[in-house]
């Protein structure tokens, strides 16, 4: 795969501790512009590849690059500010700061990503076209996060995720918390999102019924080796 | 916007946050009025007396002689005879000079024999006279001048008869001289409030059948006839002096305290002061070292607070990390959080201290006689505020060191 966004190879991480699990990944791609759901039971160690991505914690050996940077070779201060410039995050629930507003929400990355603040012209603006954009009511954009329903909080999230145009997105079960009917409109507005900015995405699910909406699907099983699944 | 952040993250727990400062402030409050308090009672004390140059008494100890003579807190040693006295007052540097002649008491009160001079030259609290609040300053031979606390204590009025016992605590009352109530003095918060004065001559009166501390039996003089006689003192406790040049104080203390005639003590009452409240500064070292004790354990509180806030906003922290905070900034947050409850605090404290000063400096004054300057905040109150926002920040290390380390742990894998 010719510049992918995200490459791992050879991956092997164990926690500190937990001495049962480890997660052996030996190859795992992601192409520009690609949207890829990567399907496992809760414990096959999907949070864990998502911190690896990160680079909030690093393997014991192998490589994890994003954009084409290899994140074992930063300090961690560095891949702190790589983060901040080229991932947006959304969880699965409770994904802002409760007391914040929502602009403060969406606008909080921009802190610690000088880049993606540059690249956004007219900050406050962008944020309130993202809200547009993924349907939220405009009053919305000066009230508290606490006082949204779960779905506008997870849209928020969304625009937290996209604002600055980090290449990629990765998701956490985002739709969990949501009913059938919101689950579809959610994604069919983060797609649209992300295809208008030229992101990719890395969905992490365990909803199989997702998948046709994807480019790509990978189970867990397949690119992971868990030993304590095996024991 | 970090800061608007922070500052709406507190307001989100306004409850605890509001608690920790209040007891912050409280407590700085404390520590604040406690050293008001400490520095009015200190500067009272020294305004026990004020615009006399030497107190003269037979000698003793510099500090004893300040007690009896001013606080009449125990006893003089010996008397200075009146010829003493009087080649003291002759002397061409004396502007002026006031005898004291104790030794006699009315109930718990001290009986003290003088003249009208004490009333013009006796000055407290930066210069401040005497002031007669009823009647007048004693005219008769048998009149008493009252102070303040005597008269309210016992619930005397202008005119009430009163007798004098002997001595301190004694049985034997000088019941065949009852002296009449003339004039009661307006509160000044020194003993002089607790002092029933008389004239010099009135306590050479009441002595009249009295020999070697004990009444003559069945000699009585009365009053008329006590009145033609010459009552001129055979000796006073002691006296203050007024110099007329200051800079001749020295060299009368030395004339005096040289005196050849009977061992006499010269002493500077500031001096004398300062010696006094060295004695007393012990139970000042504690009072403050007290209220000192009683911020740290709110800043501690403050402390635990933080520390048990951490579990719940763990999801706060790592949406902190996730969006390319560093864990630096981690700790930075918490810090500023105790730096700026510490310091809101601290100044609620201090703001609360010139709220009491304000209603209570007129009631401290009337009740206990001690004066509670209103200054604006000095330097002094910036040190104790940044100190404790210091204080704050430091000891809001150890939570913040266990948030950088949840931090870094958890990463973004919180579910919580």
């Amino acid at each position: 795969m010719a510049d992918p966004i995200l490459s791992l190879g050879d991956v092997r991480f164990r926690w500190s501790g937990a001495a049962h699990f480890a997660l052996d990944i030996a190859a795992f791609d992601v192409a520009r512009g690609e949207k890829v759901l990567l399907l496992g039971e809760s414990g096959s160690g999907k949070s864990t590849l998502l911190s690896l991505i990160c680079g909030t914690i690093l393997p014991q050996s192998g490589t994890v690059s994003v954009a084409g940077s290899d994140l074992s070779t930063m300090s961690s201060g560095s891949r702190d500010r790589f983060r901040a410039e080229h991932v947006g995050v959304i969880f699965q629930q409770f994904n802002l700061l409760p007391f914040g507003t929502v602009a403060d929400n969406i606008l909080l990355p921009l802190q610690f990503a000088p880049h993606r603040r540059a690249r956004t012209k007219d900050a406050k603006a962008t944020a309130r076209t993202l809200c547009e954009k993924l349907g939220l009511p405009k009053s919305v954009f000066t009230a508290k996060a606490a006082t949204l329903s779960v779905g506008q909080q997870q849209r928020v999230a969304v625009a937290r995720a996209l604002i600055g145009q980090p290449p990629l997105i990765m998701a956490d079960e985002p739709t969990s918390a949501l009913d059938a009917a919101t689950q579809t409109a959610f994604l069919d507005l983060l797609f649209a999102q992300v295809e208008a900015n030229d992101a990719s995405l890395l969905m992490v699910s365990h909803d199989s019924r997702l998948a046709p909406q994807f480019d790509r699907v990978v189970e867990m099983e397949a690119i992971a080796k868990t030993p304590r699944a095996a024991a | 916007m970090i800061l608007r952040l922070a500052l709406a993250s507190l307001w989100a727990r306004a409850l605890t946050v509001g608690m920790t400062i209040l007891a912050i402030a409280l407590s700085v409050g404390l520590f604040l009025g406690v050293e008001k308090v400490r520095t009015g009672a200190k500067d009272s004390f020294a305004d026990t007396i004020s615009g006399t140059h030497l107190i003269v008494g037979a000698r003793s100890g510099s500090v004893q002689l300040l007690l009896y003579s001013v606080f009449r807190i125990g006893n003089a040693t010996n008397n200075v005879s009146w010829e003493s006295y009087q080649d003291v007052a002759s002397r061409e540097e004396v502007d002026w000079i006031v005898p004291i002649s104790l030794g006699d008491s009315h109930r718990q009160f001290r009986v003290m024999g003088t003249t009208r001079a004490f009333f013009e030259h006796y000055k407290y609290r930066q210069g401040r006279s005497l002031a007669v609040q009823h009647g007048v300053v004693m005219d008769d031979l048998f009149d008493a001048v009252i102070g303040a606390d005597v008269a309210e204590t016992l619930g005397y009025a202008v005119g009430d008869p009163i007798i004098v016992a002997h001595g301190l605590a004694s049985f034997t009352e000088h019941k065949d001289q009852p002296f009449r109530i003339s004039g009661i003095l307006a509160k000044t918060g020194t003993p002089v409030d607790r002092t029933v004065i008389v004239s010099l001559e009135a306590i050479e009166a009441i002595h009249v059948d009295w020999r070697n501390g004990a009444q003559v039996p069945g000699q009585s003089t009365s009053a008329d006839e006590i009145r033609q006689m010459d009552l001129v003192p055979q000796a006073v406790t002691a006296a203050l002096i007024g110099v007329k040049s200051p800079l001749q104080t020295f060299g009368l203390q030395r004339a005096i305290n040289e005196y050849p005639e009977e061992p006499l003590l010269a002493i500077l009452p500031g001096v004398a002061l300062q010696e006094l409240w060295g004695i007393v500064g012990v139970a000042e070292t504690a009072l403050r070292a007290v209220s000192a004790m009683v911020v740290i354990t709110a800043l501690i509180g403050m402390m635990a607070t933080i520390f048990s806030s951490l579990n719940e906003r763990r999801r706060e922290m790592a949406i902190f990390r996730v969006m390319g905070a560093r864990p630096r900034v981690i700790v930075t947050l918490l810090l500023l959080e105790a730096m700026l409850m510490a310091g809101i605090g601290a100044i609620l404290g201090l703001l609360l201290v010139y709220l009491g000063l304000f209603i209570a400096q007129p009631i401290v004054d009337s009740a206990y006689g001690i004066w509670l300057p209103i200054t604006p905040p000095g330097l002094r109150e910036a040190l104790i505020v940044l100190a404790v926002v210091v204080a704050g920040a430091i000891v809001s290390m150890i939570p913040a060191w266990r948030a950088y380390r949840l931090s870094l742990a958890d990463g973004m894998t919180v579910k919580t």
